[in-house]
Formats: C-alpha cells, sequence, structure tokens
C-alpha cells in the first residue's frame, strides 16, 4: 500500500521552515500594488490574476489554490467580483485564517458604492447586489481603502506595526498631492461624454464629471451583439462624446467597430496595474488613465 | 518588696514576648515570599504601565498620521448608499443552486439492446433515454453552518421507468477550520478519486460520462463516509487525502467490513506554466471488499486511476478561448468470485480490465464550445464477462451558452458497445443553473 511513502511526504513537507514574514493573497493587481505602498519588502505577496485576464471570468486554478494555503491575509475587492472562484479557493485551500474574520480583506467592505441594483435579476446580466465593485479607478476610494489596508496589517503581523505607520503616512502623503494633480490634469474632460465596454468605470466617471451615454455590453457580462452595437452609433456620434473606453483585457473588435463608424477614437485603458507600459504601480495607473483620455480629447 | 515586683514583672514581659513574638524560621520565609510576590507585581505593574504607554503612543502616533494626511476636496458628491443588509429571518438561509437539465435523444440501437462487451451495466451506466426526457436536474443547498463547518445537500430527481423519485446525492458536512491545510468531511459526497468523480455532471463538457466511467464505476462513485484531505504548504498545488466508504455503491456494493467496505487514497499536483497554461494531474485508488456487488462480484477489488488535465487560453481568459486537453486511465481488478442466484452460477473471477478516454475541447469564444472525445475500454479473454471484443466510442459536441448560466449542447456519438452492436446517438440537451451558483472546480 502506497500509505507509507505519503505520510514521509507529509512528514518531510509539514516541516517546512516556517517564514517570518507575513504572506498576503491579493486578488487584483491594484490591491497588490496598494499593498506593495503600505508594505514594502515587509510581506510576501502573491498576486492571483493580470491586468490582461478578466477578474470577473478566473477559473479556481491549482496554482491558486496552493497560493492561498499558505497565505495570512486575503486582500481582494469582494462585493461579488470574484464570486465565480474565490469561494471554491477557499473552500479547497483548507487554510482558516484567511476564510472569514481579520485574514479576509475586502476592499469594497470599506468604502459606499454605487449601482447597488433595487431588483436583482439574471435577466439583468451580471449585476453584483452589493453594487459596481470596480471601484479601484476613485482614487479617493482607494486612499480609504488604504487606511483600512494598514489597520488591516497592523492586526494581523503586529511585529510590524511601525513599518505600517510609516509608510501609511508616506503614501498618504504623495496619495493626496496626486489627487490634486490629476484632478487639475483632468479638468478638460469634465462633462465629457464616454461609451465604455463594460460597466468598469463608473467611479472614474463619478470623480472626473464624465458621463457615461452606453455601454458595448447590452448588459454586464453579457458580450456586445452587433446589433446591440449598430444602435449605440447615433449616440456615439454625438458632438461631445469623448471616447470608446475598455479595459486591456478586453477585446478591441467592438469598440474599433464602432469607432471606425463615427469616428470617436477608442481608447485602451489599463484599469488595473500593469494594464500598460506606464502603469507599473497606483500612481503610474491614474496618470496612464488621464493622459490617455486627455489624449483623445486633442 | 518594689524590687522583687519590678524583677517579677520584667521577667514576664520578657517570657510574654519570648513566647508570642520570637520569629520562627517559617514566620521569615513567609515573610520573605510576601515581600518577593510584592516585589514581582511592582514589576509586572510597571511593565504593564509601559506597555501601555507605548501602545498610547503608537495610537496617538497612527492618529496623527491618519490626521496628516490631507483628504482632497471631492469633486462631485460622493453617494452615500446604507451599507447594513438587509434583516430577515431569511437572511440565514442556505444558497440555494437549481440545475434543470433535459433534452432529446436519438438512438439508432435501442437502449433496451444495449450491451458493454466485457462489462456489466450497474449504477447509472448505459446509454441515455431514446427520445424526450428529463436528465439529471437537482437542487443544491449549501451554507456555512457554523465557525467550524460547512454543509451541503444536493437532492436530485430521478425518473425510471415513468416514475420519479428524489434522491439524495451528495449530503455532507466538512470543516472550515482545521489548521494546517486539514479539511475533513462526513455524509454522502462524490468521492474525490479522478478528476471526472468528484465533479458535478453539470461541469462536463459532454452530455454523457465516458465510458470508462459508466463501466468501472457506475458513471460516478458517491457513497457514504469519511474524507480527510490534505494540502501541502508548497509553491506548486499537491493534495493528499483518503477516505473511508460505506461501501453500498458500484464498484463495491453489500457494505462489506461492517459497513466500512471501501478505502480510498488519493494525490492531486498541478500548477501553471506561464500566464497561459495550467495543469491538473493526479493518481488515486480504491480498494474494496464486496459482498453481492451489482455485476455479481464478492471480493476483493482494487481501481487504479490515472487522470491528466491540460489548459491553454491566451493570458489565462479560459472563458474566452483556448483548448482543454484531458485524459483519464481506469484499471479495474478483481479477486474473488462471481455469483449470480437466478442463474445458479459461482465461479471464481480473477482478472483485470481497464479503459480510457482522452478529449479535446476548443473554447472558440465565450458562447461557442466543439469537442471530441474519444472512449476505450479493454476486455478481459475470461471470467463471467469474458469478450474478445473491446468496447470503442467517438463524440463530437458543439455548445453554444447564451450566459454562463445557461448552454444548450449539440452531441453526436458513434458507439461500438459490443461485436454485433452500433449505436449512432445524437442529442440535443439543455441546461440551465438558477439562483445562487457556487465557484466550480478547476
Amino acid at each position: 500500500m502506497p500509505i507509507r511513502p505519503l505520510l514521509l511526504l507529509c512528514l518531510v513537507l509539514c516541516a517546512l521552515p516556517a517564514s517570518a514574514k507575513i504572506r498576503v493573497f491579493a486578488c487584483e493587481p491594484e490591491w497588490a500594488a496598494l499593498v506593495t505602498e503600505l508594505a514594502g519588502d515587509a510581506v510576501d505577496l502573491d498576486v492571483a490574476t493580470s491586468a490582461l485576464q478578466d477578474v470577473h471570468q478566473i477559473e479556481a486554478k491549482p496554482s491558486l489554490i496552493a497560493k492561498l494555503r499558505r497565505a495570512d491575509l486575503l486582500v481582494c475587492s469582494g462585493g461579488g467580483l470574484e464570486a465565480g472562484w474565490l469561494p471554491q479557493l477557499i473552500r479547497q485551500a483548507g487554510n482558516a485564517r484567511v476564510a472569514s474574520g481579520n485574514g479576509a480583506f475586502m476592499a469594497v467592505a470599506q468604502v459606499s458604492t454605487l449601482e447597488r441594483p433595487s431588483q436583482l435579476d439574471r435577466a439583468a446580466g451580471d449585476v453584483h447586489p452589493e453594487g459596481n465593485p470596480h471601484i479601484q479607478m476613485d482614487p479617493h476610494r482607494v486612499l480609504q481603502v488604504a487606511k483600512a489596508l494598514a489597520l488591516r496589517l497592523q492586526q494581523v503581523d503586529p511585529a510590524n506595526n511601525a513599518i505600517y505607520i510609516r509608510r501609511l503616512g508616506d503614501f498618504g502623503t504623495r496619495w493626496s498631492a496626486a489627487i490634486l494633480r490629476w484632478q487639475e490634469r483632468a479638468a478638460p474632460l469634465r462633462g465629457r461624454n464616454i461609451v465604455v465596454h463594460h460597466k468598469s468605470w463608473v467611479y472614474l466617471e463619478e470623480w472626473l464629471g464624465l458621463k457615461e451615454v452606453g455601454a458595448l455590453e447590452a448588459k454586464p457580462g453579457v458580450p456586445p451583439t452587433s446589433a446591440h452595437l449598430s444602435s449605440l452609433v447615433a449616440t456615439t456620434q454625438g458632438s461631445n462624446t469623448l471616447a470608446i473606453v475598455r479595459a486591456a483585457y478586453q477585446d478591441a473588435k467592438a469598440s474599433h467597430w464602432l469607432s471606425e463608424r463615427t469616428s470617436v477614437p477608442a481608447v485602451s485603458l489599463p484599469l488595473t496595474v500593469g494594464g500598460d507600459e506606464r502603469s507599473q504601480d497606483l500612481f503610474g495607473l491614474f496618470d496612464s488613465t488621464i493622459d490617455l483620455l486627455l489624449g483623445a480629447a486633442k | 518588696m518594689n524590687r522583687r515586683l519590678g524583677v517579677t514583672l520584667f521577667s514576664l514581659m520578657l517570657a510574654s514576648t519570648a513566647s508570642a513574638e520570637a520569629p520562627t524560621a517559617t514566620d521569615i520565609d513567609a515573610l520573605e515570599a510576601r515581600i518577593r510576590a510584592l516585589e514581582a507585581s511592582s514589576v509586572a505593574l510597571q511593565t504593564q504601565t509601559a506597555e501601555a504607554l507605548a501602545a498610547l503612543a503608537q495610537a496617538r502616533q497612527q492618529i496623527a498620521v491618519l490626521q496628516a494626511i490631507p483628504t482632497p476636496p471631492a469633486t462631485s458628491e460622493v453617494a452615500v448608499v446604507d451599507a447594513g443588509a438587509a434583516s430577515s429571518a431569511n437572511a440565514f438561509n442556505p444558497a440555494i443552486s437549481i440545475i434543470l437539465n433535459g433534452g432529446y435523444a436519438h438512438h439508432s440501437l435501442d437502449p433496451a439492446d444495449y450491451a458493454l462487451a466485457g462489462f456489466a451495466l450497474a449504477g447509472e451506466g448505459g446509454p441515455g433515454a431514446q427520445g424526450l426526457s428529463l436528465g439529471e436536474s437537482e437542487i443544491s443547498f449549501a451554507a456555512n453552518i457554523d465557525e467550524k463547518f460547512y454543509g451541503q445537500v444536493t437532492l436530485a430527481v430521478e425518473s425510471e421507468d415513468g416514475e420519479d423519485g428524489i434522491g439524495v446525492e451528495e449530503a455532507y458536512i466538512e470543516s472550515t477550520a482545521l489548521p494546517d491545510g486539514f479539511t475533513a468531511r462526513a455524509g454522502r459526497f462524490f468521492s474525490n478519486i479522478g478528476y471526472l468523480n468528484t465533479h458535478h455532471a453539470h461541469t462536463d463538457a459532454f452530455s454523457d460520462r465516458p465510458l470508462v466511467y459508466q463501466a468501472l464505476l457506475g458513471n460516478q462513485y458517491a457513497d457514504d463516509g469519511v474524507q480527510l484531505r490534505w494540502i501541502a504548504p508548497t509553491d506548486f498545488y499537491l493534495e493528499l487525502g483518503g477516505e473511508v466508504m460505506r461501501g453500498e455503491a458500484f464498484p463495491s456494493g453489500g457494505a462489506a467490513n461492517a459497513g466500512a467496505g471501501v478505502r480510498t487514497l488519493f494525490a492531486h499536483a498541478g500548477g501553471d506554466v506561464g500566464d497561459a497554461h495550467s495543469w491538473l494531474a493526479g493518481v488515486s485508488v480504491l480498494d474494496a471488499s464486496t459482498e453481492a456487488g451489482e455485476d455479481g462480484f464478492s471480493g476483493d477489488n482494487r481501481l487504479y486511476i490515472a487522470d491528466f488535465t491540460w489548459k491553454w487560453a491566451p493570458n489565462g481568459n479560459t472563458r474566452d478561448g483556448g483548448l482543454t486537453l484531458r485524459s483519464e486511465y481506469l484499471r479495474d481488478q478483481r479477486d474473488g468470485r462471481f455469483i449470480d442466484t437466478e442463474q445458479g452460477m459461482d465461479e471464481v473471477w480473477e482478472g483485470r480490465r481497464d479503459g480510457a478516454y482522452v478529449e479535446g475541447v476548443w473554447r472558440i469564444n465565450r458562447q461557442w464550445d466543439a469537442g471530441y472525445r474519444y472512449d476505450r475500454l479493454r476486455a478481459d479473454d475470461h471470467g463471467p464477462y469474458a469478450s474478445d471484443v473491446d468496447p470503442v466510442r467517438h463524440n463530437l459536441m458543439l455548445t453554444w451558452r447564451n450566459s454562463e448560466f445557461s448552454l444548450i449542447r449539440l452531441q453526436y456519438s458513434h458507439d461500438e458497445p459490443a461485436p454485433d452492436l452500433r449505436d449512432n446517438a445524437i442529442s440535443l440537451q439543455y441546461q440551465a443553473a438558477l439562483g445562487a451558483h457556487g465557484a466550480h472546480k478547476f
């Protein structure tokens, strides 16, 4: 019977030395970048997804189970964004530290959300009862999340209290200054219309005063159809339309089709850290996003 | 007189002090102990005070840091939404998920005449119904029970010869708070052997199970039992575990060994190769003591399974395109007797049979899947089901998904299950998921 080699293997693996650093599992690159701002190399960090992946549609891959198994803290958007994979990872990973309580940090739970549906019906597409979970494109909300996350890092890892306090102060100061800079730069965008691929941009729109006049997905999560795209031509052609906006991971075909018929530029925005060359961290993400939108305005 | 009185008084005083206050060794020890205790508690108080002061200083620093972060003026009013969820008696109801499944199938061979050379049709094995029928429709309830347990019940609608019944497919509780990567489960559940066996049929890429699952596992092995599994704290995925099962269901039977007739061991490993590739592989063994199994077997049987899955998708977006390759090999060993009381047969059954499937599914885009599966079984040339011919089947499928909650599947199968039997089957299947839909396994 193969029991003995299995037991031996277990003994060897169980005896692996525990690292002194806590391990953080971030679902999305934007929250991984925030952890890096707040913790530097005081933590070991795993990121579950990349900017070129649709985080609604990730699979509960074996590699992710292995990463979650060793995590001390889970940092995710929450709000139903990861409903298709995170619960399965948690059930399979056998790691009670991150299943609930202090070890599970959900960014959406730290802020107020927009677009809470008054009625829940799957006929309306992929709607989230907790509201729109794509909060990372509002820097004010990111700051709120940063404050809450720094406190959570202290609770999970009290030994490095001082690091998290110092880095939060440093990040907060730089971030607040950056917000003022971005708001000034983005002033010409105020009041302009955009057409979006998926409803990932409501927080950016609210912050910069952009107006969403249409979405390529007729219903959230339902791929664009040609009939629906045709119906968008007239709205898009309106003089005030700035751009047709999609995220780096989304297929360019639909937005190019509409762009060709309306001569409104199609713009691919990073949406998260790593979404383009300049978006190497959270600051780069916003620098790049605003410059790309300004580029479309010219 | 006075002098004598004085001496007497003095000596009395001396006597009284000597008897009442002369300090004994135990008194001194006790005093010393009390002094030491007082000193210790004073030191403890000092440290506590120091710690409290440090914590206070830290809290002050923290508040100072938070206050020092300037809050830039928001450019628009933030819509403040009530974060409190509705509280009602239903708030703690389990998540309810319903799978509706059914369709139409045409078989060129009457399913009543179907036979699989070298194998018995046990459990749910064999071709589906001819014509219109309700498929495996089920309702599932799941929730965390408390801070230590999770529970799940799946009830399936079973139609047999026009009779409808509700069967308990799964009903188990599972630990959520064991340390070090351990998870324990008890109740009725699908054994964690192989790949497809742990998966509910509604996650399959084809509308029926591979022939080897039908022949050697009765479609899928579920039983009453306990399971312990462990995830290794390694960079790649490694899961080890085992089960003790009642042994009531095929490929076992009769709940032998005092109601613990089946033992399993399984190991699964997996990981990524770059962003675009993921793999999962496993080896499992099921060891059974069987009394009067559905195929007439009594004795010791053992089943080995090797499974392998490879998924490729551009940037890892598996729902939008890519390829899934999967194969499983099953090998069945018998050491016992074949007993058929109706036919009055009682003979030795020793031997090996095996089989495998290989399937490839091409995800064309978020809505379309196309796939091919090759089924192959190898019969034994002696024993009660001896056959010189090995069953073989080819399957083609095309799936259209309206959303992740609904699909329609067209499947064509060419089956050569026995020497003189040919079955060309075409089926059109619908499948829908209502309500809370749990995340699927890889």
